[in-house]
């Protein structure tokens, strides 16, 4: 019981003296855990029983896991969720990957320790995520030119390197692609990062407005940063060809800009880890300082574990250095290091010969899957519909997502009238289909094109 | 791109160039490299594949960065790690030690790992942004207590965090865009991370008196005067028990005038609650004071962490709570965390909250739980014990009870820097510059160790 005696009592009034003890705490009954007894020599209650957190308003749901919630509560039988990009296999169950399975059992046969990871994270593991990103027999690695930090999976990668660009070059902006991952412009927000964009989409021929691109890329202030998408871009699967990411290259050397590439599907998009790093590599081959975000989320299916890296290669070992010392000052008071677990499955699985060439194998399937289901539900968009507009655009785009041209009226009547819960800037998740729904997929694509504007 | 053999030094940013744009230095070093090299031999550049003319940036966006130092805390383990001697000791972070100096997992941990990995309808898609339900609401309770009217009156809104710093820096960054005041008060000394923390998360940081080296023990008076000088809503900083660095707890009385001011005042309390059950060895006595506030039925945030009690370290799992005056306020406070935390990392890591929601859930468990951690608590008061016999034994001078006094992981020595660097140095022991010392790190077999040294540093620069 505590209690506050009268030599104590007398002690603070001593020191409050002139203070207004107006006030009254309402009373509440005791806990069960606590008794407090009043002290009848001073009132203690608030001059008002409003919370000081009164004002604060109701946020409204994340545009994106917003829509699985939406889902959830939605009960009809034909309800099907292409909202967020997470992987389901064709029975749309959740996969987790053999390769994870195993690597989770040899690490608790092993008995590995919890102890805290130094701030830049597991060894293993960025030694390990550098190379699957720039292959192993790299010159920036090998020169120690890259400074590499465990990052909380693709969007603490990109925060911290946010961070790391507000701290040290304030006032430079990011341009970010028109449209972009929703996420995007919230991290550089609270980080306190101007950005502007750069023309991408174009919704005439559903593909990339590369000329706008360039030229808006060109028209940015020196020192700007170019945020990119390695791969599969999101949301609208459209990729710049090999010779166009040369193009990009070009500019970006000329005027002076920094590459950002933020690599969230690498042997995803493709099936093929080499291929889907291939612009990275392209950068960094020309000797480009650039910054790479990566995330193990959906080519490892370690999404809730939140694992990835942030990479910056630089023109030396002495400033790679440098910049992985700022870059743990930025973590320390964010999260002080980073979770053991998601680390040491990548760790294992990429530095154990077999498991390597499984999970090889498990990301073709995966990626297999995807463009299985592109195909059916472009053959049933084609036959379904009968203006004979082109819809190959759905095999043309890579990755997990596709955009389907349908605005947010539209969206809105694939959930309202077919229970088909997606983004809504008509992004669909394909990772979320399957064979056997796309003919269903195809019937509310084309009435919600068609008949709803 | 610059030469193999171009010094870093040849680079240095300029007084001049601080006030030029980015493309301004950039150009200053270009201009100062080219007159470099130059200088330099031919052959450095012809044998050199990295030097290529044509590069767009010759010079690296990156000239102007410094080498940050290591972290305080954490720098003491990478000192200990380059240390070849064999009678080294890493007395520096908190991370409790077994009595033959190995870490360690609980058992209660191992079985609830087993326990989660056999289960075949687990799948590792994201969980919610503010983490999974179940173990926020077994958090809430953990701390809270059973039966708690804040719980049952649906008045916490809780998300799950990266341990302890990640639930403060989102409690920070939540403050900083929805409350009115920006100033946090902390106690003088507090972990080192903590201004760090809540500056980058927005806030702007002031002191309260808290420890008092003459008594080696609490500054009431000196804490109620500071506090009571605070602006209205001013936000306090409070460690829950087992204050880090110095182990010096306010007793029940005193928490009680710290309650009664702090409402008084109209503050608003911020607790790092990070050795629940991990310093007295009961997880409810270890609760009071956060129990004691929020039985008045006012307003505070808790950050929780699973660090220690678990010694889940490495898997970073921690709670903020916001305890609010009502159900209405609460779910929209939640909803606002998530705005937070969405371009912060998405949302938190699934493993650790597993574990711990497995264990808080299981009657068994949560038993061996606490019997464990009992264990654990024990182990660190026996070590203090040990310490205060063998300084005692071996006469050394001043008055060394302050380390059976103070609870928790901590032992603040009171030995100053010099003897710090003197005990690293000769004794190969390594702790934080402000004296602190990690019980947890401690031996039967190491204690007459880490007495010898203190025993020489006290006499040596006494």
């Amino acid at each position: 019981m505590a209690v506050i005696d009268n030599s104590q009592l007398s002690l603070c009034q001593k020191k409050f003296d002139g203070l207004r003890v107006g006030y009254a705490f309402a009373k509440r009954k005791s806990s069960s855990s606590l008794k407090v007894k009043s002290v009848s020599r001073i009132n203690m209650a608030l001059a008002t029983d409003v919370s000081r957190f009164e004002g604060v308003t109701m946020a409204p749901p994340d545009p994106i896991l917003g829509v699985s919630e939406a889902f959830k509560a939605d009960t009809n039988d034909l309800k099907l969720n292409l909202g967020v990009g997470a992987y389901r296999t064709e029975d749309l169950q959740p996969y987790v990957l053999n390769v994870v399975k195993k690597a989770e059992n040899m690490m608790l046969e092993k008995g590995e320790n919890k102890e805290y990871l130094p701030i830049e994270g597991l060894a293993a593991f960025n030694k390990a995520t550098v190379e699957l990103l720039l292959g192993a027999d790299n010159d920036a690695t090998k020169q120690g030119r890259v400074a590499t930090v465990q990052g909380l999976s693709g969007t603490g990668s990109l925060r911290l390197a946010a961070a790391f660009i507000q701290r040290y070059f304030p006032g430079v902006q990011v341009l970010i692609s028109s449209p972009t991952w929703g996420n995007h412009k919230n991290i550089f927000n609270d980080a306190g990062v101007p950005w502007s964009e750069y023309r991408y989409y174009d919704p005439k021929t559903v593909g990339l407005d590369f000329e706008g691109m360039i030229a808006d890329i060109k028209a940015a202030p020196s020192g700007s940063f170019v945020l990119l998408h390695g791969c599969a871009h999101n949301p609208t699967g459209i990729d710049p060809t090999p010779e166009q990411w040369e193009k990009i290259a070009d500019v970006i050397q000329e005027k002076d800009l920094t590459a950002f590439f933020d690599v969230a599907y690498q042997g995803f998009a493709s099936g093929s880890l080499d291929e889907d790093a291939s612009s990275v590599r392209l950068f960094v081959a020309r000797g480009m300082e650039v910054f790479v975000a990566q995330s193990y989320s959906k080519n490892l299916g370690l999404y809730a574990e939140r694992i990835g890296a942030i990479n910056v290669v630089c023109s030396s070992s002495d400033a790679a250095i440098r910049v992985k010392s700022q870059l743990k000052r930025l973590a320390r008071p964010m999260y002080s290091n980073p979770p053991v677990h998601g680390a040491q499955i990548v760790a294992n699985v990429v530095g154990n010969p077999t498991l390597f060439d499984e999970w090889k194998s498990e990301m073709e399937l995966m990626s297999g899957r995807i463009k299985g289901v592109r195909q059916r539900l472009y053959d049933n968009l084609s036959a379904k519909d009968k203006t004979g507009k082109d819809w190959s655009f759905v095999l043309r785009q890579i990755g997990m997502f596709s955009f389907t041209g349908l605005n947010k009226a539209q969206s809105e009547n694939m959930s309202n009238k077919w229970h088909i819960y997606m983004t809504k800037d008509g992004r669909i998740s394909l990772a979320g289909l399957s064979l056997s729904k796309c003919e269903y997929l195809a019937d509310a694509i084309v009435d919600s094109y068609y008949n709803v504007s | 791109m610059m030469g193999k053999n171009s010094s870093a030094c040849s680079f240095e940013e300029k007084e001049s160039d601080k006030s030029l744009s980015v493309a301004g230095r950039r150009i200053g070093s270009l201009v100062r490299q080219l007159a470099a090299t130059s200088m330099e031999g031919q052959a450095d550049r012809d044998g050199d594949l990295r030097f290529q003319p044509t590069a767009g940036s010759a010079v690296s966006a990156f000239q102007h960065l410094e080498q940050a130092p290591e972290d305080p805390i954490l720098g003491v383990t990478v000192a200990y790690n380059k240390d070849p001697s064999p009678v080294k000791l890493n007395l520096g972070v908190g991370a409790y030690r077994t009595e033959e100096g190995k870490p360690l997992v609980l058992d209660v941990v191992r079985q609830a790992e087993e326990l989660l990995i056999q289960d075949r309808s687990r799948y590792k898609e994201y969980i919610p942004i503010a983490g999974l339900v179940e173990f926020n609401k077994l958090s809430a309770k953990l701390i809270l207590g059973d039966g708690s009217p804040a719980i049952g009156e649906k008045r916490v809104a809780t998300a799950q965090c990266l341990t302890g710093t990640g639930s403060l820096r989102v409690g920070a960054e939540f403050l900083s865009k929805h409350y009115s005041q920006h100033i946090i008060y902390i106690p003088v000394p507090t972990w080192g991370n903590h201004p760090k923390i809540f500056n980058l998360g927005g806030l702007s940081v002031k002191t309260y008196r808290y420890y008092d080296p003459r008594t080696s023990g609490l500054d009431y008076e000196g804490m109620l005067e500071d506090l009571h000088a605070a602006p209205p809503g001013a936000i306090v900083l409070l460690h829950a028990c087992a204050h880090n660095p110095t182990g010096v707890d306010p007793t029940q009385d005193q928490w009680e005038g710290i309650r009664q001011l702090i409402r008084l005042k109209g503050l608003l309390p911020f607790f790092d609650s990070a050795y629940q059950g991990f310093a007295s060895g009961s997880l409810d006595a270890d609760a009071y004071s956060v129990r004691l506030f929020v039985g008045d039925g006012g307003e505070c945030l808790i950050a929780q962490s699973f660090a220690k009690n678990m010694g889940l370290y490495g898997e970073r799992v921690g709670a903020l709570s916001i305890v609010c005056r009502s159900a209405t306020v609460a779910t929209r406070v939640e909803s606002q965390l998530k705005l937070v935390i969405r371009p912060m990392y998405s949302s938190p890591p699934i493993h650790g909250a597993s574990i711990v929601a497995t264990i808080l859930s299981d009657r068994n468990l949560y038993y061996n739980w606490t019997v464990e951690l009992k264990n654990m608590a024990d182990r660190i008061i026996s070590m203090r014990h040990q310490l205060y016999d063998a300084l005692k034994a071996r006469g050394t001078p001043g008055d060394w009870s302050h380390i059976i006094k103070q609870i928790g992981m901590f032992t603040f020595t009171g030995l100053n820097k010099d003897q710090v660097s003197f005990m690293t140095a000769e004794y190969h022991i390594y702790l934080t510059s402000d004296g602190r010392i990690s019980m947890a790190g401690l031996s039967s077999k190491t204690v007459p160790h880490l007495a010898d040294a203190i025993h020489a540093a006290v006499l040596r620069l006494g």
